[in-house]
């Protein structure tokens, strides 16, 4: 029944591996979710061949937007940046490996829509980032 | 009095009696966001459509007078229950936030002046705060704030200072929703008056929880929401004095609100109905009428008691919780809201596991971004309490609770 709070996730939240921040940084962005007041700022650093080298995030909020933040990061350590440009819920969601309602799902992707905001350079980060391609 | 009987009362709400997963039974600590409802309310609504419906006011058929004294029946309820001397002093409006822009937006935009002092606090829940910022917006308006002390009071010694400088309103919340403060409404609505303020009260908190008289009161002003008291959603209430509602402008225009009209002008309707454009809630209306029947016959004062035992209960068992801070703890009178935080633990993910163990509370911040700002917290968690909780639900809860802190630690 804790099947939202699989161990991976309450493990990436007490001890995130990508927590903090990088200075200087060749992508930023920060935003909040308003409903709950989740607050979440992504850096990343990129290598000449446009490859993602170093991503740190900061900010508060649950345990499932924290999760999913580290998870994220995580997993773009490596990738082009315009491999970013193509991720979308689903990937968030396999990242987590849960199911979840309208409500924790925004938690969820957050850090997506953050991520994406950043790398496309956007004033905010809204739903249609969480499709594919351009927003 | 008769002796209180929590379980008998239990079994007029037939939500009470569901699972929420397999086994798990539904412990539900979130009234203070919208109360359960008796099955003499949801029946009351059923019986009008299949035996009553038809339009207010206007037919002169079986249904129409018979709808129409019905409805009217349900105003003089609410008015009765709140101590109001005429039910025409009593509007019917979608709920406490339409009482509240209503007033703002006919009685402040024609008293109101650029400059004028309006007192609000910082405990208010958006909807006693959002409408006087925007016609603050509109008209130039002075908006200054009673802060919220440690304990969780409001700043009084402020509020004396804040009266001196010719307030035009004072607008507060009488419980509020995340402290569970209940406010000393009727000596503030007294140093108001003498200032030359008229007043306004929050009652959407107060009037579900305990015996409130607007009379007693003195308030001009005072609105509530139906469905905070065991009532249906989409109707509440606005009280106000009479020769007040008088001097009003009309809130909206179509008919119903209307004496006569003709294609350039019209004359607005007596009061209440001045206020009542178009074809009203007439069901929740109703509705509304049973759920201060249902309350009436427990008696208010027996709920505050009963309720007040609960939270003090609840406020021993979960300080027993390591880390858990309660919002407003000391306040010096204080309701059946319990708000609080755990140390590192989101209230997302408290709110969440404790719905895994059946118990629904809320989590953020239960629209008082200003109080959680001024607690320096992002957001909280919500038990709250209602007639129909129990102290098995509170052990149930702080069991849970323990789990919680368990998995994050």
């Amino acid at each position: 029944m804790d099947d939202l709070y699989r161990e991976v996730i309450i493990e990436h939240y007490k001890n995130p591996g990508y927590r903090g921040s990088l200075d200087p940084n060749d992508i930023t962005f920060e935003d909040e979710n308003p409903l709950c007041g989740d607050h979440i700022k992504i850096d990343l650093r990129v290598g000449e061949d446009g490859k993602v080298t170093e991503a740190a995030f900061d900010g508060h909020g649950c345990a499932i937007s924290q999760a999913s933040a580290d998870l994220l990061l995580e997993s773009i350590i490596g990738k082009d940046v315009n491999e970013i440009k193509h991720l979308t819920k689903t990937d968030v969601m396999d990242l987590l490996g849960i199911e979840l309602g309208p409500v924790r799902l925004k938690c969820a992707l957050l850090p997506l829509k953050i991520l994406k905001a950043g790398v496309y350079g956007l004033g905010e980060a809204t739903d249609d980032l969480l499709e594919d391609g351009q927003a | 009095m008769t002796i209180y009987n929590v379980e008998k009362i239990r079994e007029d709400f037939p939500i009470l009696g569901i699972e929420i997963n397999l086994g798990i039974p539904l412990v539900y600590l979130d009234s203070t966001a919208t109360a359960q409802k008796p099955a003499s309310v949801i029946e009351a609504m059923d019986d009008y459509y299949r035996n009553s419906n038809g339009n207010i006011h206007r037919g002169v058929h079986y249904l129409a007078e018979r709808a129409t004294a019905m409805y009217e029946g349900a105003r003089a309820k609410v008015a009765a229950f709140i101590g109001a001397d005429k039910p025409k002093e009593v509007i019917f409006t979608r709920n406490a936030t339409e009482s509240i822009n209503l007033v703002a937006n006919t009685w402040g935009r024609a008293f109101l002046e650029k400059g004028d002092l309006v007192i609000l606090t910082e405990m208010e829940h958006h909807s006693n705060l959002v409408p006087w910022q925007m016609l603050a917006e509109e008209k130039g308006l002075r908006l200054e704030f009673i802060p919220v002390t440690d304990d969780g009071d409001l700043d009084q010694a402020v509020f004396d200072q804040l009266l001196e400088q010719n307030p035009k309103l004072v607008a507060f919340v009488h419980m509020s929703n995340v402290l569970g403060t209940i406010n000393p409404a009727k000596a503030m609505i007294a140093k108001a008056k003498r200032a030359g303020a008229i007043t306004v009260v929050d009652g959407a908190q107060s009037v579900p929880h305990f015996a409130v008289s607007v009379k007693d009161l003195d308030v001009d002003f005072m609105a509530f929401s139906a469905h905070k008291m065991l009532g249906p959603t989409g109707v509440g209430a606005l009280y106000g004095r009479e020769e007040l509602l008088d001097k009003m402008p009309p809130y909206m225009g179509g008919g119903d609100m209307i004496r006569k009209v003709s294609l350039r002008s019209f004359t607005p309707n007596e009061l209440p109905w001045k206020f009542e454009a178009g074809t009203f809630c007439i069901a929740e209306a109703i509705g509304f009428g049973a759920a201060v029947d249902y309350l009436s016959a427990i008696g208010m004062d027996d709920i505050a008691e009963y309720e007040h035992k609960l939270v003090q209960s609840a406020m021993v068992k979960m300080k027993t919780i390591p880390g858990l801070e309660i919002m407003g703890e000391k306040a010096a009178h204080r309701g059946g809201v319990i708000s609080f935080t755990l140390p590192g633990i989101h209230p997302h993910d408290v709110a969440q596991i404790l719905d895994q163990n059946g118990i629904a509370v809320r989590a953020g911040h239960h629209c008082a971004m200003p109080l959680h700002d001024r607690f320096r917290i992002p957001a909280s968690s919500r038990a709250s309490f209602y007639l129909y909780n129990t102290e098995e639900e509170i052990n149930h809860l702080v069991v849970s609770l323990q789990k919680v802190v368990k998995m994050f630690s």
